[in-house]
Parts: C-alpha cells; structure tokens; sequence
C-alpha cells in the first residue's frame, strides 16, 4: 500500500518530465540541437499562465490556451533570432547560444515578475473520492498523465502520418537531401520549436499546479531533469522521451523513500550512466552505423 | 588575433574606469551585498530594498548626526567569490560601514576578508554561528540557529509534551540544517519523540511527496519546519492533497508564507511559528513601513526586508553612539563601532529593545504566534 | 627565433605574453595602483584560466564534449581544503602547505577522472555531454554528504548517506576543528592562495598542455578526433588517448579548485555545479575551440564582464547575456564571417593570423 503510492508520486513526477522530454527530445531529433533554454520556456509559459489566471482573472480554459502561444510565439522567436543563424555552424556554438538565452529568459523573468516566488493555483478543479486520495492519487497527478499519454499519441501520429511530420523526419534524416527533395527545411524548423515550446507551455502549467511555487529559476532543474529522461529513453525518439520520463520519475521517488531522500539525484543519473553503458543510445534509441 | 586585439583593448577601457572616483568626508558611505539575482534572489532583494527604505527615511529626517547617507548595494548571486568582488567593489567606492551579506555561506567569507581589513559588517539575516565566530567587527540582526532550535523544541515541549515529532529540512542549507541540529539535541534531551526526519536539497524542493508520506506513515502529529516558507508552502499543498492535516511549526523563515502571491492561506491555517517580524502586526513602525515597501515595490515585505531595515536604523544608532564623523576611514569607525555595539539597545521591526552580546549574536524575544483566519495571532 | 617552428612561435608567445601580464599586474597590485575590485579578482581568473585551458583539451583537442568539468574542480577544492587546513600543525609554511593541497586537489581529481572516464569514454557526441554532466552532479551530491573534521588523533570522516549526521557525531577532541560540514560545506578556511600562485599554476596548466598537444601523444589525439576510424586503423589505441587527455584535464582542474578552495573563507559544493561547468564551456569556445591562447584570453574578459556590469545594477545579468549571444552570433555567423573576411580584404590587412593549433 505504501509502496503503490510512492509508486503513484513516482509517477505523477515522472510525467511531468515526460512532457518537457517530449519537447526536447522533438528539438533534438529534428535540429540535432540541444536546446538549454527550454527549461525557461516552461518557466515563462508557467508566468504567462499565472498572469491569466490571476491579474486578467481569465478561466484556465483561456489562460493555458494563451500560454502555449505566447510560448510558441517565443519558441519560433528564439529560434528565428538566434538559432536559424547559427545553422551552419558548429553544435557548440549554437549549444553555447542557447545558454545564453537561458540566462536572457531567466534573468528577463526576474526582472520583469520579481524574484519573489508566485504560488500557483492549480489549474485543475475536480474532487477525488476519499478511497483515491488516501493512496495519494491527485486530480494533479490524474490530469498530468493523462495529458502525458494524449500528447505522446498525438504527437507519434503526427510524425509518423502527415506531410509535415514527414517533412521533419526527413529533415531529421538529411536537411540536404530534404532541401533538394523541395523541403522548406528553416520552416520545418521552425515549426518544430514552435511545436516543442507549446509542449513546453504545457508542461509549463502541469509542472506548476503539481508543485506550486513558481519563480525565473523554476525551469532549469526540470530542464535538465528531462533532458536527462529525454537521452535516457533515446534522444531522439517519442516513446523512448515518454519511457524516459516516466521512469526517472519512478526512480527519483523510489530512490528518496527507500534508500536516501540526500542521494536521489545521485541515484537517478547512476542508473541513467548504467544504462547508457548497456545501451550506448539509450533505451530506445536508434542504432546508427558508421560510415567511413 | 584581431578578436583578441579588441578584447584587450576592452579590458583596458574597463581597467581605467575601474580607477575609482569618488568625494570623500561628505557623506556616511554605506554599503548593501546580498544576492540579487539567481536562485536566491529573493532575500537578498527584499534585505536591500528594506535597508533602501531606511536610508531613504534618515535622509529625509535629516541624516546621522546632520550627515546625509549614501546607499550602495551590489549583488553577490549567492556565492562566496562574488560576494568578495562585490564587497572590493564597494571598497573602491569608499564604503565605510556594510550592511550584509544576506546569506550564510558568502557572509562567512566576506567577513573573514573584512576582518582582516577591519571594516564593521552587520549581517541582515546569515543567521549561522560561523558568520559571527572569531570575529570581533561582525554582528547579526537575526537570532542565531541554535537559538531558533532551542527555542521551537522547548516551546513544544511546554505546550504539546505528547507531540510524535517529524522534521523535514533543507541539508545543503546552513541554516536549515544549524535550526535542525540544536533542534533535534535539545528535544532529545527534553525527551521529546522524533518519528521522522526527511531532508530535501535545492536541486529537489519542488516536490516533497514522498517525505510527507513518510511523516504520514511514520504517525507524526507535529511536522517540525525549519526553513524558507518558498518550500514550506510546497508542503504544506502536498499534506493537503494527501489530506494529512498535522500541526506545523515554522520559524522565522516561515514568516511571508501568507504574502505568497497566489497563496491559498487556507492551506496555512492552524501552522504555527516564531517570528520576530509580522507584517500584519497593527503597531505604527510596521504599518508605515509595510505602506512605503508596498508603494514602492508593489509587494508585502518579508522578514528579511524588515532585517534589512532595522539593519540601517542599528547602524545609525551605532554610529550617533560612537559619535563618528563621516571623514572617519572605515577602520577607524568600525574600531569606534565595536566598542560602542555591545551598549546600545534598539527598537526595531523586528524586535523592542533589541541588544547585543561582543560576540555579535543578538539578543531579542521570538513570538510564537499561529495563523489563524489567514493572519497571524497568539496561540 | 628563426629557425623555430611556427606552433612553437605562439606558445613562447602565450608563455611570455602571461608573464608579462603576470609581472604587469603583481607590479600594480603590490604599489596598490590596482583597485580593490580588480586585485580581488586575480586569482579566481587565474583558477578559471586554468579551468578553461584545461577543458579545452578535452573539448578542443580530443574533441569530446564535457558539462561536468566543474566536478572535478570540486573534488580538487575540497580535498586541497582538507590537506591544506587538516596540515596546518604539521607543516607551518604556507606556501608549502598550499603547494602539497594543489598536488592532493590534483591527484583526487585524477583519481576521479579515471573512474569517470574508463566507462564513459566508450560513449560519443552528446551521450557523452549527458554523462559528463550527471557525473558533475553526483560528484556534487557525494561531497554533499562528506563530514570532515581533525584533531590530535588524525582525520575524520562520516559518509552522511541518510544526512541525518552532523559534525558532533564525529565526536572530536577538544581543539579539533571541522572542514567540511556537509552540505553546507568548509567553513573558517584559511586563505592561503596568492596571486603568485595563481601565475605558477598557469603556466604549469599551459606548459603541460601545450607540451601534450605538441607531442606525438597530441598529435594522436587529434587524430581520433579528426577521423575516429582512420585512426584506429592504424593502430592507435582510442581509449588510451582518450584517457590521457580525461585524466590529465581533470588532475589540472583538481589544482586549479584546490588554489579556488584556499583563496575564500568558505566553500560550498554547489558553486561547482551544472552552470559553472558550462561557465568554463563558454569560456573554452569563445575563446576558441583548440585555441589555447583563445582560452587564457577568454577566460579573462568573461570573468571579468560581469564585475564591469555592476553599473547596470539590475539588468547586469540580462546585459551578459545578451552579450554571450550576439558574440556566439557574430563570430559563427557564415554571412557575418563572409563580410568580415570581405572588409579585411579590401583594407588590404591579408590572411588573419591564426593563433594556437
């Protein structure tokens, strides 16, 4: 019994960085780069929401709408303004770049919404019979899930079966080859950022109503908490982002209520070196061969 | 190389700026350093902008003995190098007496450094014992931690004798886990029963479902809380959304959690705490305060901006006491300052009649209150 | 200098031109011509020089990239702390205290490399990046836990795993004195680093790095970075070459964290975390990637922008930032690159001389 609902925190955590996997894990695949600064995006779509839904008293039916795009608009901003000219050149300096828009994003925040930290209501209003919430079930953690699980399907169908998707496989694949085959590829891009940061919205709000406090520096361990899961799974790939997330949730909770609440970090990468040692690309991930 | 050309003629630019500029013997140079921006932003701010408020007020009194103040605050980020680039920065400025720093860990090494320079420090809220230890020029406006742990176990001990205890704290933060360790001694003496102890860091304060579980499961009626209220109001959501509803008994650090902006204070009823500093008490200092803090900042102040205020108002009658004069250097005064630091006794926002042993450790009342009706009143 | 070659041309250059600045500087500093803020600040830029150079072989010359470069300035940091302060009563002398901390800080380092690097360097690309970087943060959260303290009788130490330890329960002598509580660290460390020291550690870091990359071990180095599979086709062992640049980078930052640890009155591991890793990083490749000089110079101006910012007060940060990108941009931007070459042309300055490898 006390094990179920540690597994259930593990859980409710664990989609939470499933969701920011998602995202990374889309940016990487297609751009083959590592975006640092979308743990600030999740902090700003968070901020976006709260604004809505205290200072305009908009419904959160509005208020998460108009957060994912305010941070799509950002998402295709950033890329736009600091990426798309970088694209020939080497992954460290784009890698580079993103730390500084991470730096932009969270110092902009702090000066714009203060560094006193925000408490976030909750954005979802629904009661648990008594015998759910004594196993430590939230509607939080119900609603995270399931937003998991809707968005990790849709978002495989996209790929897999519209034009656009296809267009950001092959873009994934080979941007030359796509270029001469009459892909857009700087668009494709673009709508994969714009993709991935209203994934980041999302999580964004999921992330601040399972726990409350919302300040600029909200993002970053989340951030690299997914990015983590995200190459844990297979970076790189939809459902290897989802296992990824799920099961670093699983192993971060397991890890503080057994063996140490002061080592669970310390736990949770161990097993994700383990498991990169065994599988060097990750759970999921795809094996590519070397070409000489 | 023509990269490097432009950057060494930038750094030399930056060198000659940093030849310092400044007219001597006019005003009391004093100087602020607490973290301004990161992840601990919050409390170096709020101490600055209270200590602002005071400088503001003196000036507008009239100043120290007829002598205008100047304010300076720089930002450290939390770390203990930046700090002491901070406090450099403030020496070339001609600094003369510091108001900081807000944080323990920086605080210990700043103070060190300015031991040695023999410049007066006195610390807003870097509430650990190190801050003050071997130095003689380094004073506190906070309690010391074990003073707050001693005090939390015994007033359990007079009020709730029965209490099965759980104690959740920040380990990578000194002054969580100062408050703990005296806290968990002196219940043992007191034979108090601890149940649970959970910890957290900074990397993992946004979720605490499992240690609430734990103290759940670990049948305690009572969760001790020494820390920050930023993850005290994680909690205190987490035990609700698990409907675990035991008592919970802050301290200082608690104080703001109802100020939270979007902060649902029911949450937060029936917890109790220390406080020195409330901003719903009804008395003139607070409510002007509070008012100007409110105007100018647009938020409610938070204990670590009354510290940062009363810190000034120390500092001034310090200095009225030792009768300084603004040309003094900043040797002089603090020789002057320490001598005259353990006579004086101050009535602030945070404490009547507030006095101060050599050793610099502060001696004032906490005030157990418990909130009640989303404000704060006596048990 | 004729009959030198070229590379050996630029690394007397970078030898004398960090000489020279040494004995600029210490000239400065000891008449007190150099404010309070800027003599403050010598020493961590010399530890963060170190640091750069020393990730730069990693990154630049063996072309792996690493975010947990800070983990070893830590491990160096806080176990110089320990040989430097637990010392004290043995050894007197200060600068032969510090100098045996710098070589412990070294030795840990190394000793932490090799266990991070045997399994880790199998990995490539950005599966390493993500290893390097959880080894960081573990690193953090061990020394976390460590509980150091000595007296008449030796060292001390508890492994905290539960971290409900503290420093009573190493129960020492009267006299005894703690060095690392925990998380919250060493505190009451005595500053014993010097700008002097700082230089020293320079121009061994550079002295050890550009003699690596000069030698025959250097040059296979490159090699697998250049072309993997060309060259363990002709019979260079990856692994090995790749562990002696791990090792080695790690063993300089191990001294370059011991020489930090000892120039501040306290110490927490979480200044060695996931951002100054990449703090360092951006330090590497500003300066340019395999461009040792690049390093030192990069190194420099970035430690430095910030202190230069604190005018701007509130929007410091913002303006670093902004800083940090439009460089990235400009000196990686094909269109910009092209217009820059063009306008060199057309002022007739020819080819831009490239410093370093």
């Amino acid at each position: 019994m006390v094990f179920f609902s540690y597994l259930i925190s593990g859980i409710s955590l664990g989609s939470v960085y499933a969701i920011i996997a998602l995202g990374y894990t889309m940016v990487y695949g297609i751009a083959k780069m590592l975006n640092f600064a979308h743990g600030d995006v999740i902090m700003v779509g968070g901020y976006v929401c709260y604004c809505a839904l205290s200072y305009l008293n908009l419904p959160a039916i509005v208020a998460v709408p108009l957060a994912m795009i305010a941070c799509t608009a950002l998402g295709v901003i950033i890329e736009g303004l600091a990426y798309r000219p970088l694209r020939q050149a080497g992954s460290l300096a784009v890698l580079i770049t993103a730390i500084g828009v991470s730096y932009f994003l969270q110092n902009g925040a702090q000066l714009i919404w203060s560094a006193t930290p925000k408490n976030f209501a909750s954005v979802v209003h629904f009661d648990l019979p008594e015998s759910m919430t004594s196993l430590g079930l939230s509607s939080e953690a119900i609603v995270t899930v399931a937003a998991c699980i809707v968005i990790m399907v849709v978002l495989t169908l996209f790929v897999n079966k519209t034009k656009l998707g296809k267009a950001m496989r092959c873009c994934s694949e080979d941007k030359g080859a796509a270029q001469i085959m009459g892909i857009n590829v700087n668009r494709t891009i673009s709508m994969t950022f714009a993709i991935g940061s209203a994934l980041a919205a999302i999580a964004g709000v999921l992330l601040c109503s399972a726990y409350p406090t919302l300040q600029p520096t909200t993002g970053s361990m989340p951030g690299i908490k997914a990015f983590t899961a995200a190459v844990f799974g297979g970076i790189g790939s939809i459902p290897g982002a989802f296992l990824g997330g799920l099961l670093l949730g699983i192993i971060e909770a397991m890890a503080k209520a057994y063996i140490s609440t002061n080592l669970a970090n310390t736990i949770v990468f161990a097993v994700l070196i383990i498991v990169l040692l065994v599988r060097p690309t990750g759970l999921l991930g795809k094996y590519a061969p070397e070409k000489v | 190389m023509k990269k490097i050309v432009s950057l060494t003629i930038a750094l030399a630019l930056c060198l000659v700026m940093a030849s310092a500029c400044f007219a001597e013997g006019e005003t009391f140079k004093i100087g602020g350093i607490g973290p301004m921006t990161g992840g601990a932003a919050i409390y170096g701010t709020a101490a600055m902008n209270g200590a602002q408020i005071a400088v503001d007020e003196i000036n507008a009194a009239g100043g120290i003995n007829g002598v205008q103040v100047e304010f300076r605050a720089e930002d450290d980020t939390h770390v203990a190098e930046t700090a002491l680039n901070a406090y450099n920065t403030l020496k070339d400025w001609g600094v003369q007496a510091i108001v900081g720093t807000v944080t323990t860990a920086p605080c210990i090494a700043v103070s060190a450094e300015a031991n040695s320079d023999r410049v007066f420090m006195l610390t807003p809220s870097a509430s650990s014992t190190d801050v003050i230890a071997d130095k003689d020029m380094m004073y506190q406006v906070c309690f010391t931690d074990p003073n707050q742990g001693i005090a939390s176990a015994d007033y359990m001990k007079a009020n709730m004798p029965d209490a099965q205890i759980a104690v959740i704290y920040k380990n990578d933060d000194a002054y969580s886990q100062g408050i703990r360790d005296t806290f968990v001694s002196e219940a043992e003496a007191n034979g108090q029963s601890i149940v649970y102890e959970g910890t957290f860091t900074e990397d993992t304060q946004t979720d605490f479902s499992v240690q609430v579980k734990a103290a759940q499961d670990a049948g305690a009626d009572m969760v001790f809380l020494p820390m920050y209220y930023t993850p005290a109001s994680v909690i205190l959501k987490q035990a609700n959304d698990i409907g675990y509803a035991p008592t919970f008994f802050g301290v200082d650090g608690m104080d703001g959690i109802l100020t939270v902006e979007g902060f649902d204070t029911s949450l937060a009823e029936g917890v109790m705490l220390l406080t020195p500093f409330s901003a719903d008490a009804t008395d003139d200092l607070t409510v002007s305060f509070v008012t100007k803090y409110n105007e100018l900042y647009g938020e409610t102040p938070n204990q670590f901006a009354a510290d940062g205020y009363d810190a000034v108002y120390i500092l001034k009658a310090a200095i009225e006491a030792a009768g300084c004069t603004p040309d003094m250097d900043a040797a002089t005064i603090c020789e002057a300052l320490v001598g005259v630091m353990p006579t004086i006794s101050v009535d602030g926002l945070t404490g009547q009649g507030m006095t101060w042993a050599a050793t610099g450790e502060v001696s004032k009342a906490p005030m157990a209150v418990v909130i009640k009706d989303g404000v704060y009143a006596l048990p | 200098m004729k009959g030198l070659k070229k590379t050996t041309k630029v690394d007397f250059a970078t030898y004398i031109g960090v000489t020279i600045a040494f004995i600029v500087m210490y000239i400065l500093q000891s008449g007190k011509h150099l404010s309070n803020s800027l003599s403050g600040q010598l020493v961590p830029i010399c530890c963060f020089i170190a640091m750069a150079v020393s990730l730069n072989l990693v990154v630049g010359i063996s072309g792996e990239l690493s975010l947990g470069h800070a983990g070893f300035m830590s491990v160096g940091a806080f176990s110089g702390v320990v040989a430097g302060m637990s010392l004290s009563n043995v050894i007197p002398s200060v600068p032969v205290r510090l100098a045996i901390a710098l070589i412990v800080g070294a030795l840990f380092a190394a000793v932490a490399g090799i266990i991070v690097g045997v399994p880790v360097l199998r990995l490539r690309g950005d599966y390493l990046a993500i290893v390097t970087l959880a080894f960081g943060q573990i690193i953090k959260d061990l020394i976390n836990c460590l509980i150091v303290g000595y007296d008449s009788r030796g060292l001390h130490i508890i492994f905290n795993v539960s971290g409900l330890k503290s420093v009573t329960d190493l129960h020492l002598e009267e006299g005894g004195k703690a060095i690392i509580k925990g998380a919250q660290g060493a505190v009451g460390v005595t500053k014993m680093a010097s700008f002097p020291a700082g230089y020293i550690l320079v121009m061994i870091t550079l002295i050890v790095v550009l003699n690596m990359v000069r030698s025959s071990t250097g040059r296979s180095i490159m090699a697998i970075r250049d072309n993997r599979i060309a060259a363990e086709s002709v019979g260079l062992n990856i692994t090995k070459y790749k562990l002696i640049a791990f090792v080695t980078s790690a063993a300089l930052a191990g001294a370059a964290g011991a020489l930090y640890g000892l120039n501040y009155g306290s110490l927490v591991s979480s200044r060695f975390d996931f951002n100054t890793s990449i703090l360092i990083l951006v330090y590497v490749v500003l300066g340019g990637l395999g461009n040792i000089w690049g390093s030192v110079i990069g190194a420099t101006v970035l430690y430095i922008l910030p202190e230069m910012l604190r005018s701007f007060s509130n929007y410091r940060m913002l303006i670093y930032a902004v800083v940090l990108i439009l460089v990235m941009l400009l000196t990686n931007n094909e269109q910009f690159k092209r217009w820059r070459g063009s306008m060199a042309e057309k002022l007739g300055r020819g080819k831009r001389a490239e410093g370093g490898v």
